[in-house]
Formats: C-alpha cells, sequence, structure tokens
C-alpha cells in the first residue's frame, strides 16, 4: 500500500514537471506526427491502411515511447535529485513504479494525439470500437511504459545513454508488439473479436504482470549501488 | 588446472567432431527427399539446443551473481551468453542454407526464425550494454538484471510468435515426438555431434572466463594505479 502511495507521489511530481516544461512530451507529439506524415508518403490511403494501420501506430508509439522514457531518470541527475530520491524513504520499486505511471500517462496522451492524426491523415474511423481500442492501448502501453521505466533506470548512468536504451527495449518489447498489432489491426478493420483474438489479450496482460512483477523485484538490483 | 580442463575438453571435441564428420559424410546416405542438404541438421540443431541452454545457464549464473555477488558467476555469465550468442548465430545461419535450398528463399518470417532472431537481438544488446559500462560492480549488477529480463522474455516471445505464423517443419527429435520420425543411425550421429559442439562451447566458455577474470583483474590494477597516482 505505501508503494503505490509513493508511486503515485512520484507520478504527480513527474507529471507536474512535464507540464511545466513540456520537454518529453513536445519531443514525443512532434515525433509521433512527422513519422505519421512520413508514413503517408510511404503507403497509399487506401483499404490497405487498416490492414497495416495497428502496425504503423505502434510502431510511432514504441519509437516515440523512447524520447519519454530517455528523460524520465535523466531528468533527475542534475542536482544529485536521483541519489537524493535514493536516500529518502521511498522504496526503489515505487521510484520504478512512479516513473512507470508518469511514462503510461505521457504515452498515452502522445498515443491519442497520434490516433487522431492518424484517423484525419489516413481517413480512418477508429471510434467504432472505442471501448476495445482503449483496453488494447492501456494494457499495451503499460508493457512499454513499465520496461521503459525500469530500462530508463538501467541506462541511466550509462555513456551513450540514448543509443543503448533502444538497443535493450525493442527486442525486449516485440512479443508486447505483435499482441498489440494484432488487435488494433482487428478492431481498425472494423471486425469483432473472436474467442482466438483473447489469446492476444491474454498475452498482452501475462506480459504486464510478469514484466511488473520482475521490474518490482529488480528495482532495488538496477537502482541501488 | 582450469587451462588443463579446456584444453581436454577441446581435444575431446575435436576427436568427436572428426569421428561424427566421417561417418555424417562417409557412412550416412542422403536423405530420401531431401539430398545431401540434410546434413546441415547434424549442425544447425545442436547449435539451437546449446545456444538456449547457454542462456538458461546465464540466467543461473546471474542469479548466483546477485545472491553472492561473486565476481566469477558475472565472468561466467557474460563468457556463456557469448559463445551462446555465436551458436544462435550458427543456427540462423546453418538454417538459412537450409531454407534456401529446400524453400528457395534464404529468409521468411516464421515463429522458430523470428524467435530465434529476436534472441540474438536482446543478449546482443546484453552485450552492448556490457561494453558501455566501466565500473566492475555496475556492470556486473546490470547486466545480471538484464539476463533475467532477457531469459524471461525470450520464453514469451517463443509462444508469442508460435500463434503470430508458423512455417519450420514440426519436431523430428525423438524426445519431442516420442521416436519415428528419424532414422536412428541419423539420430545416434545428431545426438553424438550435439555432445561434440556442447563439448566445443564448455571448452570456449571457459577460455572466455579466463580472460573476463584476467581483464577485470588488469582494470582493477589499472584504477589502482590512478588513484595511487
Amino acid at each position: 500500500m505505501k508503494t503505490i502511495r509513493h508511486a503515485l507521489l512520484i507520478a504527480r511530481k513527474d507529471l507536474a514537471l512535464e507540464l511545466r516544461t513540456k520537454e518529453s512530451l513536445n519531443a514525443a507529439g512532434a515525433f509521433a506526427i512527422v513519422i505519421l506524415v512520413l508514413f503517408s508518403f510511404a503507403f497509399e490511403e487506401t483499404e490497405q491502411i487498416k490492414e497495416i494501420g495497428g502496425g504503423l501506430l505502434w510502431l510511432v508509439f514504441a519509437f516515440a515511447g523512447a524520447l519519454i522514457f530517455n528523460r524520465s531518470f535523466a531528468r533527475e541527475l542534475p542536482n544529485d535529485c536521483l541519489d537524493t530520491l535514493l536516500a529518502s524513504p521511498l522504496s526503489p520499486a515505487s521510484l520504478v513504479t512512479g516513473k512507470a505511471l508518469a511514462n503510461f500517462v505521457m504515452l498515452l496522451a502522445m498515443e491519442l494525439i497520434s490516433i487522431v492524426i492518424f484517423g484525419i491523415f489516413f481517413n480512418v474511423n477508429w471510434t467504432r470500437h472505442i471501448g476495445e481500442l482503449s483496453l488494447v492501448f492501456a494494457l499495451g502501453t503499460w508493457g512499454i511504459s513499465i520496461l521503459g521505466a525500469v530500462f530508463g533506470a538501467l541506462t541511466v548512468n550509462l555513456r551513450l545513454r540514448e543509443l543503448m536504451l533502444p538497443i535493450i527495449i525493442y527486442p525486449l518489447l516485440v512479443p508486447l508488439l505483435i499482441a498489440a498489432i494484432e488487435l488494433t489491426k482487428l478492431l481498425l478493420s472494423n471486425q469483432s473479436m473472436t474467442p482466438n483474438d483473447f489469446l492476444w489479450t491474454k498475452l498482452l496482460i501475462v506480459f504486464d504482470v510478469v514484466f511488473t512483477a520482475l521490474a518490482m523485484l529488480l528495482a532495488d538490483t538496477i537502482l541501488v549501488n | 588446472m582450469r587451462e588443463k580442463i579446456a584444453i581436454g575438453t577441446a581435444a575431446a571435441a575435436a576427436a568427436l567432431l572428426a569421428n561424427n564428420l566421417y561417418q555424417m559424410f562417409m557412412v550416412l546416405p542422403d536423405e530420401a527427399l531431401q539430398g545431401a542438404i540434410y546434413r546441415i541438421l547434424f549442425f544447425h540443431a545442436p547449435a539451437a539446443l546449446v545456444g538456449m541452454i547457454g542462456y538458461f545457464v546465464a540466467l543461473t549464473f546471474s542469479i548466483l551473481y546477485l545472491s553472492s555477488k561473486n565476481f566469477l558467476h558475472d565472468s561466467l555469465a557474460a563468457s556463456v551468453v557469448e559463445v551462446s550468442l555465436v551458436f544462435s548465430v550458427v543456427n540462423l545461419v546453418t538454417g538459412s542454407i537450409w531454407a534456401r535450398v529446400i524453400w528457395g528463399i534464404w529468409w521468411t518470417w516464421d515463429a522458430r526464425l523470428t524467435s530465434a532472431l529476436v534472441c540474438v537481438l536482446i543478449f546482443f544488446g546484453y552485450l552492448v550494454m556490457r561494453r558501455a559500462i566501466e565500473e566492475p560492480t555496475q556492470r556486473a549488477r546490470l547486466s545480471s538484471a538484464l539476463c533475467i529480463f532477457g531469459c524471461v522474455d525470450v520464453v514469451i516471445v517463443y509462444k508469442s510468435i508460435d500463434w503470430f505464423r508458423t512455417q519450420h517443419p514440426g519436431p523430428v527429435l525423438d524426445f519431442r515426438t516420442g521416436g519415428g520420425k528419424m532414422d536412428p543411425a541419423m539420430a545416434h550421429i545428431f545426438w553424438l555431434n550435439f555432445l561434440a559442439i556442447l563439448l566445443v562451447a564448455v571448452a570456449l566458455v571457459l577460455v572466455r572466463t579466463r580472460q573476463e577474470s584476467t581483464a577485470r583483474e588488469i582494470d582493477s590494477l589499472r584504477r589502482l594505479a590512478h588513484t595511487a597516482a
């Protein structure tokens, strides 16, 4: 319970900071829009776009997410804020979970902007299955956010931090991206989910649960020297 | 002592490999449907098995490092990942050559090919990250954490891509099928070659562990000299 309360405090701090500076959101949002514009040159606005739309969107989210995750722990480096946070009564697990929560909210905001722009640019009505789509986005985004927070912490003191994070995180995200892409593709094509498609939802849940548990278990190892 | 074990293991691997190569090329006939190319299986599948076993051995050493803080466990984990990565690449390359002859293509985004490639990418990231950390304690600690994440992910990757798409031939080995899919003479050479490749991997791990330990000693001496200066 204390961990959750502390995690919420960290998330609130990060979101307040982000609302003031808007450095991660501006960068990630601008990046997402540029990528979507570039996709419009690469792919025709046809029925085919509904088939590949899920893939395009999740690639945009994963790439733009890296910009948010790189900043999540790096913003604590000036003035030794990270050391202060670690010396405080906060547990490393609550710090990582709090950062993941803040990442989650920022990434969801960026995803909302991206899908609206995607709908306009590619003439796709994404609102027909908005309930299921929101569930897929929430589950997928939590998985990306928790891994982003863990590996943001793991790479925060490394040389070439910005380069290391994508090299490590993208291969690990493969199962989550496959499931999220499959489900988004299905929902954008206006098809209902069959029992077979629930396998992908289960995979998203398993991924989220396993990596959240692992992140909380290893937070101490990753953050405390 | 460790050097003698490495040399002994390498010598045993070389003798076994020589025998296996003779059996494969001079004794065993061509396969009825695939012709001569089927012999690549004797290297392709053992390399995959050795690679996979290696990742989970590295996971064990990583957990051991985190509980004991003994640098030998870290050196062993890093060496095992490095050697396993080599065998995983051998697995991909030999599979690709086989696919070119039998399927007419070098690569397809099939479940096992994709999961093998993702596995290589995950552990390539592990090695890249190790190179980026100079402080030995930090390197061992973070590498162990990444190895644990990587191994857990490998299991999920395998399952997820298996649902996604499959083209790879089904299992042929007796322990997966219950027998009857592979000629006993071929299965015999297969397992002998698995043993030979496993011995090569063990010899390489022993050599790499020694190099890792020496590198860490040199590094700590350099740091000591820096501090003294």
